[in-house]
């Protein structure tokens, strides 16, 4: 890389950049509300909105709705993990069952699980079932599809050595075909993580589930504002974090992939 | 089994699993008898007599509408940002930040700030919502893709006189278009779920607010059919851009394969 062999000038432009850009977005922000060219019951000074944010933070309140949204979330994306990754081994290693359930899985996909919350109202209603449900639903496709792909993408050569090496079927699946699909899962991962906290705030949003979601729908029927846009700046952070999170581990999974080493190099 | 044996198996297979499903479908729902889960034969009549096409005016239309006119707005203001930042190191500091943190928002968190700051729950904040989240797969995408691009290409157009302008749309733009296609693809399963959301949030017309005044009034086969139509949409869409990515993309391929050989 330039910049490792760079000045000290070069390794901090970026940072430095970053700083300048989003501070002038603040400002923009500030300026914008103080000037009136949006009234602040539309949109509050970004000082204000921060000061809500800060208080909103030293509340026991915020942190329990703040834990309930993560809850959703974790077993949303886990039990996504534990149903689709299986699921995509075995569909993905038998050309047999993969062809079996390709039009349904090209059916169910694409459909938006935010479509299913008015059955989940009446079924498991408002309860944090119907919350893991969608996030389970919404998280399940990105991860099955990447599943399949990265079985289904392992080096023929690399089966047929330890076939020729008398490997057993489950020892080849577990040594060779599981390690060269792990970075398709990680970034399975990576797109599912997102997609349940996205369903699991809907879910809060539009059924009451209690969690960020609601806190935000309570107050934005109250017509509180600044709190609106502190509970979306703390929603924008936990997904942020995930995102940071899921990325990262998304690099190492790669790192030792072939994909990888002449990047590396 | 022989490969032959074998292979129209898989096809049988492929063909029979869908129909069973259904067939499943259909039975279970008639024997549990469940008002919640009507006859598959019940919801498909239903969604023949509502969108097909007495209602599709009136709600099939604005939908389409918000999806389309959302979409496009991505994709023009995608490219349009995508290149320069893609060609631009300075650009892409600056503006990094933004599209990380707006990328990693959970679109729902913003849909009461939407209707505050656009002062509308028309077409102005659905289009205008939907445009805004589809943008990010596009613009990380087309970024992506100029940046992938080969040096010598741009070196050797420079060399040999071609302006600025001309390089972008001659080779930097053809050369990004299957990654940002891809970014088109995501952006466009998004656009559908954002339809969805902002129709079910604040609306008197759609297919999000049929689903949420069926479920509301209990009319539980109207609320299947809609369901049903969300899918196909999804479904619909998500195929006919694949298809015009084929099309516009046959050059692409049919270069890879030569290369491959």
């Amino acid at each position: 890389m330039s910049a490792a062999g760079g000045g000290i000038v070069t390794r901090l432009a970026p940072s430095v950049a970053a700083a300048v850009s989003i501070a002038a977005f603040l400002v923009l922000w500030e300026a914008v509300s103080k000037a009136g060219l949006i009234s602040d019951q539309d949109l509050p000074a970004m000082t204000t909105t921060f000061r809500e944010f800060w208080s909103m933070m030293h509340t026991h309140q915020f942190w329990a709705a703040f834990a309930r949204t993560v809850r959703g979330w974790a077993f949303g994306l886990g039990l996504a993990t534990v149903l689709a990754v299986p699921l995509g081994i075995l569909l993905g290693s038998s050309e047999f069952a993969g062809r079996a359930f390709r039009v349904p899985i090209e059916f169910l996909r694409p459909i938006p699980s935010a479509a299913l919350i008015p059955l989940l109202f009446l079924t498991l209603g408002t309860t944090l079932k119907s919350e893991i449900f969608l996030a389970t639903f919404g998280a399940f496709w990105p991860l099955l599809v990447q599943t399949i792909y990265g079985v289904r993408d392992v080096d023929p050569i690399a089966i047929d050595t330890a076939r020729s090496f008398g490997v057993g079927r489950l020892e080849r699946l577990y040594r060779v075909k599981l390690p060269s699909a792990v970075p398709y899962i990680a970034t399975g991962l990576r797109i599912s993580s997102a997609v349940a906290l996205i369903l699991a705030f809907t879910a809060e949003l539009f059924m009451g589930i209690p969690g960020l979601g609601q806190t935000m729908n309570v107050a934005e029927s109250f017509g509180l504002t600044a709190q609106v846009y502190a509970l979306a700046l703390a929603t924008g952070f936990l997904g942020l974090g995930i995102y940071v999170v899921f990325s990262a581990l998304e690099r190492r999974a790669l790192r030792w992939h072939p994909s990888q080493r002449l990047a590396g190099a | 089994m022989s490969g032959r044996a074998y292979r129209s198996a898989a096809i049988a297979a492929e063909i029979a699993v869908p129909l069973a499903i259904l067939v499943a479908w259909q039975v279970w729902t008639v024997h549990a008898n469940d008002p919640l889960f009507p006859r598959l034969s019940t919801i498909l009549v239903q969604f023949r007599e509502m969108w097909l096409f007495s209602q599709f005016e009136l709600h099939v239309v604005p939908s389409l509408t918000r999806i389309g006119a959302g979409f496009a707005i991505a994709v023009v203001l995608g490219i349009l940002l995508g290149v320069p930042l893609g060609l631009s190191r300075w650009g892409r500091l600056l503006a990094m930040p933004h599209v990380e943190w707006w990328r990693a928002m959970p679109p729902p968190a913003l849909l009461p700030i939407s209707v505050a700051l656009l002062h509308s729950i028309g077409n102005r904040q659905k289009i205008s919502f939907i445009a805004f989240f589809c943008l990010f797969p596009i613009l990380l995408n087309t970024i992506d893709g100029v940046r992938g691009i080969d040096p010598t290409f741009i070196e050797t157009a420079r060399s040999y006189g071609v302006r600025r302008l001309e390089r972008i749309c001659r080779i930097v733009l053809p050369a990004a278009l299957p990654q940002i296609f891809a970014g088109m693809r995501t952006s466009l399963s998004l656009a559908v779920i954002m339809m969805v959301l902002t129709e079910y949030f604040s609306s008197t017309s759609g297919v999000g607010y049929v689903l949420l005044i069926s479920k509301n009034t209990f009319q539980l086969a109207p609320m299947w059919a809609a369901i049903v139509l969300i899918g196909v949409l999804g479904y619909v869409l998500n195929l006919l851009l694949i298809l015009l990515e084929r099309r516009v993309l046959s050059w692409h391929r049919g270069w890879r394969a030569a290369e491959a050989q």
